[in-house]
């Protein structure tokens, strides 16, 4: 590490040339196919574009997290990893048990089930 | 000459074991030295606070009110622009914290400005677009689809002018002291938030762009 970086903390990767180059191809890539996949409608199931488009969106999170962000296991001694798992394990709970809840919400409560029905 | 058990401990002088659990070299820290995971630890919050809209949205998403739906109102090659326009701003920055690690002070203040251009294009299009939406009449009040799309997407849009407004201070910071420890220091934790506002991007032309008109 340059003589400029020796107050931080040890473990740290601040990112090269390299690392930013390939992070920013492989985001156009992750960016382009579910844009290309949902306004040319490649593939006619909705449901498989749908799991398509999440599934390049979780990769490009990734993606980012360690080109752009520089996450690794060894920064602030592990705490910026540990924070993340944190705030990964609330916002799984979050999500996932409000769009649970309110969905069985929607579904037992509303009398209206033509309309209620197109949702999903 | 060793302490015995049976002896008082004598009041000012703490037991020997105790270093095991307690810091008591009162050492220095470096100035800012706890200030990167700090700043971490804001982001996961913020994380948190755009997991409660993302949750809203997707929870309120499908409740037109017999109003304009996604398909009615989202135009995707705009979005499709703005996407690329936070991209290039993030490599930009990136560029701008190589300059920095090269100490060349000129290479930094040239890629900020580059990604903050980048930044108010991307500002200037959403506002395009919430202005189109809302000249159409899909304003916030219309369904609770409208209110969480705003919500969200507007609570994004301010991060990203409060991100420009801490670029052209850090700017002028830069051209004053040139590219001193806490100037630098300054520039890691923005950088850390502009791609943190680019991740929550992701999320955004997913769930709510793509997904919308997939509906």
């Amino acid at each position: 590490m340059s003589a400029a970086h020796d107050s931080h903390a040890s473990g740290e990767d601040h990112g090269s040339l390299r690392g930013y180059v390939i992070g920013f191809l492989l985001s156009v890539v992750l960016t382009a196919i579910p844009f290309a996949l949902v306004m040319t409608g490649a593939v006619a199931d909705k449901g498989l574009t749908g799991m398509l488009v999440v599934g390049a969106a979780v990769v490009q999170i990734v993606v980012h997290m360690i080109f752009f962000l520089h996450m690794n296991t060894k920064s602030e001694g592990g705490w910026n990893m540990l924070a993340l798992l944190f705030t990964i394990v609330l916002i799984v709970i979050v999500l996932s048990g409000s769009l649970w809840v309110m969905h069985h919400l929607n579904a037992n409560m509303m009398p209206m089930s033509h309309e209620m029905s197109e949702m999903p | 000459m060793s302490a015995s058990v049976t002896t008082p401990a004598p009041t000012n002088r703490a037991p020997a074991n105790l270093a095991r659990w307690y810091d008591l070299d009162e050492h220095d820290h470096p100035e800012g030295g706890s200030t990167m995971l700090g700043f971490w630890i804001y982001l996961m919050s913020d994380c948190l606070i755009f997991a409660m809209l993302f949750a809203a949205f997707g929870v309120l998403g499908g409740n037109y009110a017999a109003g304009p739906g996604p398909r009615d109102l989202f135009d995707l090659p705009l979005v499709a622009l703005n996407t690329s326009m936070l991209l290039f701003s993030s490599i930009t920055y990136g560029f701008a914290m190589l300059a920095m690690q090269r100490g060349h002070v000129r290479g930094v203040q040239g890629w900020l400005v580059v990604t903050a251009l980048f930044g108010a294009a991307f500002l200037s299009i959403e506002f395009y677009e919430f202005a189109h939406l809302i000249h159409e009449g899909a304003t916030p009040q219309r369904s609770a689809f409208l209110s969480a799309f705003f919500t969200l997407v507007g609570t994004h849009g301010l991060h990203v002018t409060f991100g420009l407004i801490w670029l052209g201070v850090l700017l002028v910071q830069v051209g004053k002291r040139g590219l001193v420890a806490a100037n630098q220091r300054r520039l890691m934790c923005l950088s850390l938030f502009w791609h943190f506002l680019d991740v929550i991007w992701i999320g955004v032309f997913t769930f709510v762009y793509l997904l919308g008109v997939l509906r």
